[in-house]
């Protein structure tokens, strides 16, 4: 007789006893859901079935099933170990016999229930959902036609405009900038940006470096900067631009 | 209901019309009605609905009619003659009940002894997780929740439903039968426990 192959049919569980183990072992099935009663009345029934005592099938059994009932017992009373060996035998004994004496009772109330429902086999009664619950007339209190009308004038009246001129930006021309900086190249090799365009509103500042781009495209400065956000160098290069249009003039 | 009572034709009285209203009240509605239910829909004074409700239970009784008016679950209903359900059983099942398991019967005891009570308890008690059992007698209606256990986060109580005592046929809770005293069984159980660990220590 093979005890893993103990064929269960639980609450939590049907199938082999050693896939059940399996799922404890796994994790994926609570020990605290699986049935420890029926697996042995499952087990003692096969056993009656062979008529014969098959002791090492028994042994093996025995050491699964206790081991089971360690881990449920555990896990379903975690916090009350330490409670429990605090007590003395004698008052641990009277502790389970009254755990026991509660069960009992629950079982016998069960037995009362499962007798009363096969009495009460024969009682049919409709059943369904409660109705809506009638619907509650509203009432409006009474009203002023000239305070009502007052209330619609409000609500007719045109609203005012709403203004959107601080969106407005005013962007200064990017001539005024290349002007400028052309002006502080004649007198200097080199500036830098930052010392030029301090204390201006941002949107000049932005303007400022579109010009410093500008000069860069067409070739009459080079720009330099160490790194992210260190002061930009604004470089003349000298010589090219004259020359070039020098040799366009000559040409 | 009295059945040597001699059958009373509901006539022209205004207590007989009373009668007639309580009578289709109770036949729209899915559920008990209590007599203040009964009283507030009818308009009426609930002195006199329990009047109507006299001359209702004599003419819906046993045997003498196929709708029987009952009290049950803290209210009044009708429900089918027992005469009747063979019949009804061809017609419907009874879907609450059907394949209630001897752990569900249970744990339906502990709650209708001991409810509100929590799953943690009723695990206590049975010695098994109850998770699976309460969700599926709270799926058929027959306990619902009803607060939580005291301090943050404590757990759901149940307890049982109205339809739980319609199902079982019971006026309410306290119709539930006295169990034996616990002490006394402890006492018991305790000496039978004693007298095994004698024998293993012999």
């Amino acid at each position: 007789m093979e005890v893993r192959e103990l064929e269960l049919d639980l609450d939590a569980f049907e199938g082999p006893f050693d896939l059940l183990l399996t799922l404890v072992l796994k994790e994926e099935l609570e020990p605290a859901e699986v049935d420890v009663a029926g697996i042995v009345v499952a087990f003692c029934e096969r056993l009656a079935e062979r008529g014969e005592l098959d002791l090492e099938a028994c042994g093996e059994f025995l050491v699964l099933v206790a081991a089971l009932l360690e881990l449920k017992a555990r896990l379903l009373f975690p916090d009350e170990e330490a409670e429990l060996s605090e007590l003395e035998p004698e008052e641990a004994a009277e502790e389970l016999a009254r755990r026991l004496a509660e069960y009992r009772r629950a079982k016998e109330a069960a037995a009362w229930l499962a007798e009363r429902l096969e009495g009460e086999s024969s009682r049919f009664f409709r059943l369904g959902p409660a109705p809506l619950a009638p619907k509650v007339e509203r009432r409006l209190a009474p009203q002023e036609p000239e305070g009502l009308a007052a209330a619609l004038r409000l609500l007719a009246a045109e609203p005012p405009a709403v203004s959107l001129s601080h969106l407005q930006l005013r962007f200064p021309p990017v001539s005024q900038f290349l002007e400028r900086f052309r002006t502080v190249l004649s007198r200097r090799r080199v500036f830098d940006l930052d010392a030029e365009i301090v204390g201006m509103p941002r949107i000049d500042q932005a303007v400022a470096f579109l010009a410093l781009l500008e000069l860069r495209r067409s070739g009459e400065v080079s720009l330099e900067q160490a790194g992210s956000f260190a002061p930009i160098r604004v470089r003349r290069l000298e010589e090219r631009r004259p020359e070039w249009t020098g040799i366009a003039r000559s040409a | 209901m009295d059945r040597d009572r001699p059958f009373r034709l509901i006539t022209a009285g205004p207590v007989d019309r009373l009668a007639r209203t309580v009578e289709a009240l109770l036949v729209v509605a899915s559920q008990p009605l209590s007599v203040d239910e009964l009283a507030a829909a009818a308009d009426d004074d609930p002195a006199r609905v329990e009047t109507a409700l006299g001359l209702l239970g004599e003419r819906f009784a046993e045997e003498r009619s196929g709708i029987v008016l009952e009290h049950v679950a803290g209210g009044w209903a009708f429900r089918a003659s027992r005469e009747a359900a063979e019949a009804c059983g061809r017609l419907f099942e009874r879907p609450v009940e059907r394949g209630l398991t001897a752990a569900a019967l249970e744990t339906l005891a502990i709650v209708a002894y001991l409810g509100p009570v929590s799953r943690p308890e009723i695990a206590r008690i049975r010695g098994v997780a109850a998770d699976s059992v309460v969700a599926g007698l709270v799926e058929r209606g027959l306990i619902a929740e009803s607060g939580r256990e005291e301090g943050i986060g404590g757990a759901v109580r149940y307890r049982t439903t109205p339809l739980f005592e319609r199902v079982f046929g019971l006026e309410s809770l306290s119709q539930l039968p006295r169990l034996d005293d616990v002490g006394e069984e402890a006492v018991q159980i305790r000496e039978r426990l004693e007298a095994v660990a004698e024998r293993r220590g012999a």
